[in-house]
């Protein structure tokens, strides 16, 4: 969704993803991989919009590693060279960056990294300027949209003049807040841009001789990094001057937290220089230091790790400073989840108030009043979606496998959803790839048990192929289930190898989820279709009595990228409100209906049971479930 | 100006993110700073999503604080409640009688008390519009135009920082073209909606 150009004004509303997007097209980029992730995935996906205008070559990598070692590759070659991931995707591509921190780079690379405080989307909270300080790497910490732009942009200057890969971190509220901007493409280059060339040179091959060189070379860098987010002002003091600097405590915050602060100082009225932190790691304390001088206390405002606060406390302790810090150490903000300007203002309020009781603060609106008298609406977690194909794979298992007390092992996609009620389908979730090798790990200690491991088709290309071989190797006994939707829906339809396609739509070479099982090693190998609940259930019993590694591929189309069907309906005659539909298939389109006042006075215990028909995909899946025969597709008019 | 916060509340896949991005492009078209926060990823399959949005100058964070909303829309009727906090006691709501009844209510796991929220709305008096934005929508074409209903009914309320027309436009050059007849339709019926709640009583 972007604005079409007749809109003459040059302001433009751009979503911090397109932002980070727009800015590595100005700084010139060439060479983009990435896999998708949320918070993260629609930068790669604008790149790829305009990829062929302006000579970049974008693509999804099969993961973040591979993405980054892409990246690595053009940066050696002299290229401007991008690899977007979310924050856990970091975790995939480590291997690569600590090497990277040390090897260092020649055109510039970026990475983009999304963390999800809250999460929303996410395993975990963890953020990445702790991983960035554990590889010694520079991080940008964008506020706003508009920032990000300017910070990739910057990003690549950094990476090429001290020659080091940087990391460009905006969160949940940058990377996914739109903001007006001032904006129109960069003009287009001649394209196809030439050709580079790498040059051969013993500084690109680590052996412990240079790693102990580079790493001296790394830590000796620490200090410019520093200093170069002082000289580009991305660490400041906001307003830079300002009369009115009568408040005696200093407050330092950086990327969204920046906002925050800046709306409860204008709401408790209070108005005092604040320190911005656009470069938190490594972090040059000593203009923090400076910015406190004649200041009694300092609070500092960051969502996540206290990344700030643990580094300035050491460069106070070492510099003799003893005034009090406090934040999250301290406990006067929260360790963990996301920030807002109710939580910011909060804990301003009782600061202030504790360090100067002679400020009077105006009540501020919290929440009305007479909250209490609101009825509490019904809990709604997200769920598989109507007609989802991975619903009919995880009952039809559950169905074949009843009395059985069969684990089944998850991972991280649409299907991760298979744990919510009532299909419970996901016994554990740990992160890509590892349904596969705990499944076999589980059958070391509990051989008796079946273990069925459940993954994606784009997760299966990720990570889900070295456990295969693991399992066929070691000669485990478990299932493997394929959910092969035929995208990366989680994410929002990104392509992958199992489709043909890449890109924009371009012709790709497929590669079969089948035949690299059966190249892994498999012997029993099945491709079924789960809107057809009794051969799925038929393959499912065949596939667990098999005592070795089985495979299904469960291949069907994600809703959201196939056609509509025809819409079902009850038959209330024959309906006889068993509730099988509901509470063990649980379909988000059935429901039931209130009890009527006629159906009270029958005696009736359950409401009809209704399909809300702008909802129902028409799978049909409900009408096999049904022992009654009472779901039919509507008559078409 | 005072800045004015509206906060979109749903169940995903309603199309509160396109509601929500076409009254940004109108505020941005009338010369507003704009900010908007939505929800994305894993909570819009079927679960609840809010959107934030913000106009106005000099604006800092996407995320509207607590109690200061001047207008609350919600896709269906439940998820209201979960936008309420945000209102300002002054602010206004425009909401969709329509339940979309989670599975959890029939594994018995929460309960909808639908006569409950429609009292609780009821009785917050004239600053609540209240009815049926659903069946408006698909007697329209379809469900799927239900966020340009409320768009439609929303531009009738006094004191809206975009009109009618600028909304409209904005939904224009979001749309693809080959929706803009069922969408325009469905605007229409809002607006009639807006102005005249009454004209579609509420049905479950």
């Amino acid at each position: 969704m972007s604005l079409t150009t007749e809109t003459p004004s040059p302001r433009q509303l751009l979503m911090g993803n397109e932002a980070i997007a727009w800015g590595a097209i100005e700084a010139g980029v060439r060479v983009v991989a990435a896999y998708p992730g949320t918070p993260s995935t629609e930068v790669t996906e604008h790149i790829i919009q305009h990829a062929a205008d302006y000579g970049i070559y974008a693509e999804w990598s099969v993961n973040e590693k591979v993405a980054l070692e892409t990246a690595i590759a053009a940066s050696w070659a002299g290229a401007r060279a991008m690899a977007c991931m979310k924050q856990v995707g970091l975790n995939v591509a480590s291997d690569p960056l600590m090497t990277l921190a040390y090897l260092g780079t020649k055109g510039g690379l970026v990475l983009v990294v999304a963390d999800d405080p809250g999460p929303h989307s996410s395993q975990t909270e963890q953020d990445t300027r702790l991983f960035a300080r554990f590889a010694k790497l520079p991080v940008l910490d964008p506020s706003t949209p508009a920032e990000a732009r300017e910070m990739t942009k910057l990003a690549f200057e950094l990476s090429e003049s001290l020659k080091v890969p940087v990391i460009l971190r905006p969160t949940t509220r940058t990377a996914h807040v739109c903001q007006d901007v001032e904006f129109s493409p960069p003009p287009r280059p001649a394209v196809p841009l030439p050709p580079l060339h790498f040059e051969r040179d013993p500084n690109w091959a680590i052996l412990p001789t240079l790693s102990a060189k580079k790493h001296r070379w790394l830590n000796a860098c620490q200090k410019d990094m520093g200093r170069w987010f002082v000289e580009k002002k991305l660490n400041r003091v906001v307003p830079e001057c300002s009369d009115a600097d009568t408040v005696s405590v200093g407050i330092v915050t950086g990327g969204v937290s920046y906002n925050y602060v800046q709306e409860a100082l204008a709401n408790l009225g209070v108005s005092l220089p604040v320190y911005k932190v656009g470069g938190p790691t490594p972090l040059p304390a000593e203009d923090v230091l400076d910015y406190l001088q004649g200041k009694h206390a300092v609070f500092i405002v960051e969502e996540q790790e206290p990344v700030i606060e643990e580094q300035l406390t050491v460069a106070a302790f070492h510099r003799g400073i003893q005034i009090p810090i406090v934040g999250k150490l301290s406990g006067h903000l929260p360790r963990e989840g996301e920030f807002n300007t109710n939580t910011v203002q909060a804990a301003l309020r009782r600061y202030f108030a504790e360090v100067l009781p002679e400020l009077s603060l105006p009540e501020v609106p919290t929440a009305q009043a007479g909250l209490t008298d609101i009825p509490a609406p019904p809990l709604r977690t997200p769920i598989l979606c109507a007609g989802c194909p991975h619903r009919n794979s995880f009952y039809a298992f559950k169905k074949s496998l009843k009395g059985q007390d069969a684990l089944f092992t998850g991972d991280i996609g649409c299907y991760t959803l298979g744990v919510m009620p009532p299909l419970r389908a996901a016994d554990t979730i740990v992160c890509m790839g590892a349904s596969v090798a705990m499944a076999a790990g589980f059958d070391r200690v509990e051989p008796a048990r079946p273990h069925i491991a459940f993954l994606g088709d784009s997760t299966f290309f990720h990570s889900g192929i070295p456990p295969l071989i693991n399992a066929v190797y070691n000669q485990a006994r478990m299932t493997l289930v394929v959910l092969d939707n035929r995208t990366t829906a989680m994410t929002g339809h990104q392509p992958h190898p199992g489709l043909g396609w890449k890109g924009k739509q371009e012709p790709a070479p497929y590669i079969d989820i089948a035949a690299i099982a059966q190249a892994c090693g498999v012997e029993w190998i099945r491709t079924v279709d789960p809107y057809d609940l009794p051969s799925m259930i038929a393959a499912a019993k065949e596939a667990v009595e098999y005592p070795g590694v089985s495979v299904i591929i469960a291949r069907r189309d994600c809703i959201s990228i196939a056609k509509r069907q025809i819409p079902h309906r009850i038959d209330d005659a024959a309906c006889r409100r068993c509730g099988l539909c509901i509470r063990q298939f649980g379909c988000p389109a059935l429901f039931e209906a209130p009890l009527t006042e006629e159906e009270r006075q029958e005696g009736r215990k359950s409401g009809a049971v209704r399909i809300a028909r702008e909802k129902c995909f028409g799978c049909g899946a409900c009408a096999q479930v049904c022992p009654w025969d009472a779901i039919s597709p509507e008559v078409q008019r | 100006m005072k800045t004015f916060n509206l906060v979109i509340t749903g169940v995903g896949g309603q199309g509160g993110v396109l509601a929500s991005r076409v009254f940004a492009e109108a505020a941005l078209a009338a010369g507003y700073e704009v900010r908007t926060s939505e929800t994305i990823g894993m909570a819009q399959r079927e679960g609840s999503v809010i959107s934030h949005v913000r106009i106005g100058e000099k604006l800092q964070g996407a995320l509207i604080p607590e109690g200061t909303a001047d207008l609350l829309v919600s896709l269906e009727l439940s998820e209201s409640l979960k936008g309420w906090s945000k209102l300002s006691p002054q602010g206004q709501a425009v909401i969709n009688g329509r339940t979309i009844i989670p599975p959890a209510v029939g594994l018995g796991l929460t309960q909808y008390p639908e006569e409950e929220i429609v009292a609780f709305l009821q009785s917050q008096g004239t600053r609540v519009r209240l009815f049926d934005a659903t069946s408006a929508a698909i007697e329209a074409g379809t469900a799927r135009a239900t966020n340009m209903v409320m768009l439609g009914a929303l531009s009738t309320l006094p004191n809206m920082p975009v009109s009618a027309d600028m909304l409209w436009q904005a939904a224009e050059r979001i749309l693809p073209p080959r929706l803009h007849e069922v969408n325009r339709k469905a605007f229409l019926a809002g607006q009639a909606l807006g102005a005249c709640p009454q004209a579609a009583p509420l049905v479950s």
